[in-house]
Formats: structure tokens, sequence, C-alpha cells
């Protein structure tokens, strides 16, 4: 089969190649093995982001807050305030490192365990603001709680999501003259619709603070990001792995995955995009840390020893770790550059965020789309 | 070896980091608050089912065996293998007289097709409807697939049998229970395909079931003995230097990959061969080797609905291709969501709701739509979609016979 573009990882930096380069009429396909880190998102994004990314979400349906090229603050899970470059439109973001409120509620459902509504209230009092927690329940949260191991965001959110009437007026039950609301991002799975409609029910700010895994509306925008891809006439091929590249003369020749076993997959160019140790796209050993499907020169410390640092709160040099490119992203094999090949997002070498994952997918679909 | 070969796991349990990523994406779970969904079920469960048998719990029977915590999950395990080898193991519950009936679609298929439309008649009666609810607790909502008053071998060797000798390129045909029994129209439609290819089609000296509705409903041991006899008529052709092509994303899933997974049946030695047709056809054509010519007259909006297995398969892209190959054809992929139906699951009196509850997406999907028809590479999804929503689902091979312009077709494969 052939494509113009073959994508390897379907996270954050393989989507967005791929739905930016079908939109200019480049055929592509991602493959890509399981589910990614979008999964686990925040629902901000960290680092510099390309101007592009908010007219390309746009486009998606998915609503981006913030400046690109402007920190912006947000409260996070442990009450701390943390720099931030976009978010989705669950969160609020705050010009400064304080939150902008003078008294809030913090409502989580009943025997939701996965939202450290503690930490919060506690960093909302440092900043001086008063704050109260309090817990809600309604009739279609009964069955889940039956079932204690399935009281997670995801789950809560597929019931919220289909009462949010009900949860607005309990809401407003709880209020008592608070001008911001802090809720678990346990509503908008399918759709932003009920973020809208609850903010558009409840008269005082809501903010939307990360739960534990998985991320509501890191799924949501993983899901509109997918559709719009396939809707542009892209090929996902959900669930298979790329076990197998041919390589000669300095160019990808083909690859082979999992599923399709014996028929190989061309394309003019190739884009990696297959994350870090989390997504299996770095892999490590006693010995070495290694980039499995190409083979290709990883920067990291040479001593096994220099991996870690013993400061376990201090960063870990493995966690930097990622493949050599030239200039143009073209990954590097035995020192030489892959002319057809290119890497973006977390697989590359240095620091991992959003932002850094956003500008090397479009510097790469710029050279690709020339 | 690899430190991961060393301490490689059952269907990679160990892999498991808990993330509940598969739990988001099991269709069950939201409708029945008595599954325990994916991770519980399976790689939680394991742990504690090693250490006692008795932690097995019987509501894992509420699994669909759709693969879709498998097709997600970011570590590769391969939870729905490990929740159904759990139930062969441990499940002390005997099928009922209803799930074996609804299980062994060889045998009701060979009893009812002689009586086809008398039994036709009495199962579409609203009394006999009835009282399967009542004493056999099969859903009253649903309609039986109609049985069919000549099966597909039947016509088989009385029409196109011996004009198949013509052909010096031959494919073998694994047709399945649905085609046999209540369908053969697709089986037709494959062998004009095919003819119209340049290509003979054989049947297989023996066929069985594939086993699907026999693993899901507790009958392991009745669908390892399918599994061996049809692995032997495999391989046999297989010898021959024949592929074998079905037209039923399931059946080709359960043979490939169930047989050595769950049934512990090898088919290193065929199962490369083991094709869904529309992947044949798509790799002869894009190879250059064969060629489809349409009619200019052929015009549809088509929606392209993945049945589960074929997901796990991983093949959809084939079928998505070939369609896309017809110049009459508006083409929309449907967002990859389970019909609900599952085999036989479905036709439960119990599951019916949640059967219905977990379609309701697709439903409304294909309504907003609004297609011509709706391809599919599943017989039960078929069913399924045709009930609720009304929608009229075909194969893709059915739709390239309607759509192919066969002389034309059969002169430019004559060489
Ligand atoms: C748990 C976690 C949470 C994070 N949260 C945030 C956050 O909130 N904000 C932020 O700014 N940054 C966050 N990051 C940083 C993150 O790295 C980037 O934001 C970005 O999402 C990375 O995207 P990616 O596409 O490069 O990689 P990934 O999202 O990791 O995607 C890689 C994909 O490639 C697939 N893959 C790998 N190998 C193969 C193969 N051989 N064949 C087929 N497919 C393959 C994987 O299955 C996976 O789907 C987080 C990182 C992690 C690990
Ligand atoms: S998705 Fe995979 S890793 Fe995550 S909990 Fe399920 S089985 Fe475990
Ligand atoms: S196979 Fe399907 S029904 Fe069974 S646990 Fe996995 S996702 Fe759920």
């Amino acid at each position: 089969m052939k494509f113009q573009t073959i994508i390897v990882g379907g996270g954050l930096a393989g989507l967005t190649a791929g739905l930016a380069l079908q939109k200019k009429g480049i055929s592509c396909a991602i493959i890509s093995s399981g589910e990614n880190a979008l999964h686990f998102s925040s629902g901000t994004f960290s680092g510099d982001c390309p101007e592009e990314t908010v007219r390309l979400f746009e486009e998606a349906g998915i609503v981006l807050k913030g400046d690109p090229a402007k920190d912006s603050w947000r409260l996070t899970p442990s009450g701390s305030m943390q720099k931030v470059r976009l978010a989705f439109e669950d969160v609020t973001l705050y010009p400064s490192e304080k939150i902008n409120a003078t008294n809030v509620l913090i409502a989580n459902p009943e025997g939701f365990i996965d939202f450290p509504t503690a930490f919060i209230a506690d960093g909302i009092s440092q900043q001086g603001i008063p704050c109260k927690v309090k817990s809600f329940s309604l009739p279609c949260l009964k069955l889940l709680r039956e079932s204690p191991s399935e009281m997670r965001s995801v789950g809560i959110a597929k019931k919220l999501d289909g009462c949010i009437e009900e949860v607005a007026e309990c809401i407003k039950g709880l209020l008592d003259g608070e001008d911001l609301v802090i809720l678990p991002q346990v509503f908008g799975l399918a759709s932003p619709e009920p973020v809208r409609a609850l903010r558009a029910a409840i008269p005082a700010e809501i903010n939307f603070i990360g739960t534990m895994p998985p991320s509501v509306p890191g799924i949501r925008v993983q899901l509109q990001l997918k559709k719009a891809f396939e809707r542009a006439g892209g090929t996902f091929l959900m669930g298979d792995t790329a076990i197998m590249a041919e390589i000669a003369d300095g160019t990808v020749r083909f690859i082979r995955t999992k599923n399709l076993d014996s028929h190989i997959l061309s394309a003019d160019n190739y884009i990696l995009a297959s994350g870090t140790f989390f997504s299996k796209g770095l892999t490590s050993s006693m010995q070495k840390i290694s980039e499995p499907l190409f083979g290709l020169d990883v920067e990291c410390p040479e001593e096994r020893t220099e991996w870690y640092s013993e400061d376990f709160f201090a960063p870990q040099p493995y966690m930097a770790a990622g493949v050599k490119t030239d200039k143009d992203l073209h990954p590097l094999r035995d020192g030489q550059p892959i002319s057809n090949l290119y890497a973006a997002g977390s697989i590359l070498a240095g620091k991992k965020n959003a932002g850094m994952a956003l500008t090397s997918t479009f510097k790469v679909v710029k050279k690709i789309a020339l | 070896m690899t430190l991961q070969e060393i301490t490689g796991s059952a269907h990679n349990f160990e892999e498991c980091m808990k993330c509940t990523v598969c739990t988001a994406y099991c269709p069950v779970v939201p409708v029945n608050p008595r599954y325990p969904g994916p991770k519980q079920a399976g790689p939680d469960g394991e742990r504690l089912r090693l250490k006692n048998p008795e932690f097995f719990d019987e509501a894992l029977k509420y699994c669909l065996n759709c693969k879709r915590c498998e097709v997600v999950c970011p570590s590769g395990v391969n939870v729905a293998d490990i929740i159904q080898e759990a139930r062969i193991r441990y499940s002390q519950s005997k099928p009922k007289l209803r799930d074996k009936i609804l299980a062994s679609t060889d045998t009701m298929g060979s009893l009812a097709r002689p009586f086809a439309p008398v039994v036709n008649g009495v199962l579409s009666l609203g009394v006999t409807k009835a009282m399967m609810d009542g004493v056999l607790a099969v859903d009253k909502h649903r309609t039986f697939p109609k049985y069919s008053s000549e099966s597909f071998e039947g016509w088989f060797k009385r029409k196109a049998k011996a004009a198949q000798d013509a052909f010096k390129e031959k494919v073998a045909y694994f047709h399945g229970c649905y085609v046999n029994y209540n369908y053969p129209q697709l089986g037709k439609d494959f062998v004009k395909v095919m003819n119209a290819l340049g290509i003979g089609v054989e049947l297989l000296d023996k066929e069985k079931c594939c086993g699907v509705a026999m693993i899901s409903n507790g009958m392991s041991k009745a669908a390892a003995k399918n599994a061996a006899i049809n692995s032997g008529a495999i391989s046999k052709v297989v010898e021959k230097g024949l592929r074998v092509l079905t037209t039923s994303s399931t059946c080709t899933f359960t043979m490939r990959d169930e047989y050595p997974e769950l049934l512990h049946i090898d088919n290193a030695a065929w199962k490369n061969s083991l094709l869904l047709a529309t992947r044949f056809i798509y790799e002869a054509v894009d190879s250059g080797r064969k060629k489809l010519i349409f009619k200019d007259s052929y015009k549809a909006r088509i929606a392209y609905h993945t049945p589960c297995h074929l997901e796990k398969l991983g093949w959809g892209v084939f079928s998505t291709r070939l369609l896309k190959m017809i110049p009459g054809v508006e083409f929309t992929l449907l967002d990859s969501a389970c019909c609900g139906i599952a085999g036989t699951y479905g036709f439960k009196k119990e599951n019916y709701e949640a059967s219905q509850a977990i379609g309701k997406a697709l439903f409304e999907d294909i309504a907003s739509v609004a297609p011509d028809v709706v391809a599919c590479d599943c017989e039960t999804c078929k069913w399924q979609i045709e009930m609720s929503t009304g929608y009229k689902v075909m194969n893709p091979v059915s739709i390239l016979a309607e759509a192919l312009d066969t002389e034309l077709t059969a002169e430019a494969n004559r060489s």
C-alpha cells in the first residue's frame, strides 16, 4: 500500500502532522500501537507552541485558550500554579501566578478519590483566598459507586454528560456566594458541549482541573483529532505496530507492521512520532537506550550511572533522551541522516512537552509540504 | 534473550501499568454496572485468580470479546484473551440450552434449512417470539436471521462448481455458517467477483462453523473440535498452494488469532494463507496483477462500519480502500464503535437492552451521515444495524459484485 507520507505514532505529534498534511492534500497513514500521552494530559500545553496550532485545532472543533507565544498560569491538582501556554477550553488560565477569585468552592462527586481536593484547597488558602470543599451526589452515579474499581474519571464522565442539567442544579444548590467553582475534569468526554452547558448554567466561573488518568479532555481531543484526520481522508491504523523498516542508500524504502504482516507500506516521506519510553518510542536495556524501529542514533549519557540523578525530585537525565537529528529533523543512523525520514514530538532529545512536540511537528510539516 | 522474554507472562498481563485506558473504551462498562471492566476482569483479576481460582467472577461472561480494550492498551496487554482464557479455565457454569442453541450455528442451520419457509415463518411469528423470549430467553425484539431454502453449498454444487474448472488460478472459499444457511447471496457475489477476476473458486472438503459463538458461550471443547476439523481442511488446500478466502471478518479473526491463543490449535502452517476476500482483492489490484472495471452507472453514498474484530485484525483499511476505488462512490468512514450485537450476545434477553445501548452511538452516527448503504464485513453487525436503524447493510464483496462491469472486468483479466 502506498501513501505520500507514513507517520509512526498517533499521539499529539503524529495526529497533528497527519491532519496538517492531509489538509494540504498529502495522503497520510498513521500507524498507532495503542493510546498515547494525550490520555494522560493535564488539559494544558507547556512550552513554546507554534501559532498554527490554534487554527488547525479549531478546524477540528477543538478550542484552545491562551497565547501560544506567551505564558499563562494554571492551577494544578497539587494546588500549585504552573506556567503553560495553551489549554483546552475546560481549564481556566490566569495572567499571573494567582487565581482570579474572591471565594472558591471545590465540588467533587461523592466517592471519587482520583481528585486531590485537600491539596487544591490548601494551595488556594495559601493564596489567601477562602475556599470550601463540598461533595455532591447524583442518582446516576449510584450504580457506578457499586463497582468501586470503575469510579474513575471516564466512567463518571459517561454518566454526568448525560445529566448536565441535574449536575448544574445540584452545584447551584451548593453555591454560597462563591465566584469560582473548581470541578474535576469529569465532563465532556464525547464533545465539549457538557463543559459549555455547565458554564452557561452556573452563575460563577468554573475551572475544570485534571484528575488521575485517564484524562477526559485528553481523550476527547484525541478522538476529535482522529476524526478530523479520517474525515479529511487520512488512514489511521489503530492498534497496529510498525515492527520493521527497510532502509537502503540512506532512505526508508518500506515499513512492515504487526497486523499487515507480509503487506508492506511505502511512502515518499516518513515521520517518526513514536513518543518516548512510555509509548515504546524508546526502549532501554541494562546497557543502552535505543530507538527500536529504525535503529537510530540516540542522544543520552554514555554511562548508565549518569542516566539518573540520586535526588528524587531533580530532573532525571534519561528523561531527556531522544533520537539525534540534523537541523532539518532528519534522524541520524550511524551518524548519517536518513533523507526521507523526519522525527517529531517527544521522540526528539531534550525537554518533553506539548510545545516542543508541536513545534517540531509543524517544522516537519513545512519541510514535507514544501 | 531480553528481560521481557524471560519474564514474559501469559497474554502479556504483567505489562499492565494500571492506567485504566482499556476500561475507558470498553463498550460494556457504561451500560452494565455488574461488569467489572477489562482492567479488573483482566490483568487485575488474573493476579488474584493465579493465587486462588475462587476469585473467578462469573460476571466475566458479560465481556463481548470485542477486543477494543486490546486495541487501545498502551502496554500491549491482551486483555480480552486474559478474560476469555479465565472463562475457559475457571467458569463453573454450564452453558444453558438457549446458549447451546444459539452457538450451534451449523446444527441449527442444517436442521432448519430444509424447512426454511416454515422455520422463517415460525421464527417471525409473534407467538413463537414470545415463547422463545419466555422459555429460551432469546429476546423477543430480535428478528431471527432468515434461513435460506437452498444452502450455499447446494447452490455451488448445482450451479457454479463445473464452471470453475475453466480457471487456471484458484482460491478456496471458507463460506461460514451465515453464507451457507442464511445468506447464500453473499457467497454467490463472491464467486461472481472472483470469476470476473479470472479466478476459480473451490470449497473446502469439510467446513465447520469457525466456533466463535461456542467460545463466547463457554463451549470451548466443542469449538476446539470444529477448529481441528477446519485446520485440517485448510491445511490440505494450503499445501496445494491455494489461499483460503472468507467474507466474514469474525470467522477470519477467530481462525487466525483465537485458534492459537484460546483454543491452543497451532495454525502457523496456514495462518498467513487465510485472508479476508477484500484484502486478497485489494492486494491483487494494488500490485497490478488484476484489474477492476466498474459500471459507469454505479453511484452510491457508502458509509463503512469497521466491525470490532476487523478493527483488532487491523485490516479494515483493505475494505475501505477497495470501496474507495469505485468511481461512483461517495465514501464516509463511520467512527469506530461497537454495534452491540457481538455474535449471539445481543440475542439473549438479559443482554438486549445493554446491546442496544452499546450500539446507540453508531446508530446515531449512521443516521447523521444518512448513506444509501452501510458497508460492513461482518454478518452479525449487519443484523444489528439493519434491525436498529433500518439502513441497508452490505458486505463490500456484494457491493463490488453490484458495481463491477463483470464482462469488461473478466476480459481485462483474461490473459
Ligand atoms: C504521562 C504523560 C503526561 C503528559 N502530560 C503533558 C501535559 O499535560 N502537558 C504537556 O505539555 N506535556 C505533557 N506530556 C509530555 C508529552 O510528551 C507531550 O505533550 C506530547 O503529548 C507527546 O506527544 P507525542 O506524539 O510525541 O508522543 P506520544 O503521545 O507518546 O505518542 C506516541 C505514539 O506512538 C505510538 N508508537 C510508538 N511506537 C510505535 C510503533 N513502533 N508503531 C506504531 N506506533 C507506535 C504509541 O503507541 C503512541 O500512541 C506528558 C507526557 C506523558 C508521558
Ligand atoms: S489499558 Fe493496558 S496497561 Fe492500561 S490498565 Fe488496561 S491493560 Fe493495563
Ligand atoms: S473485549 Fe470488549 S467487552 Fe470485553 S473487556 Fe474488552 S472492551 Fe470490554
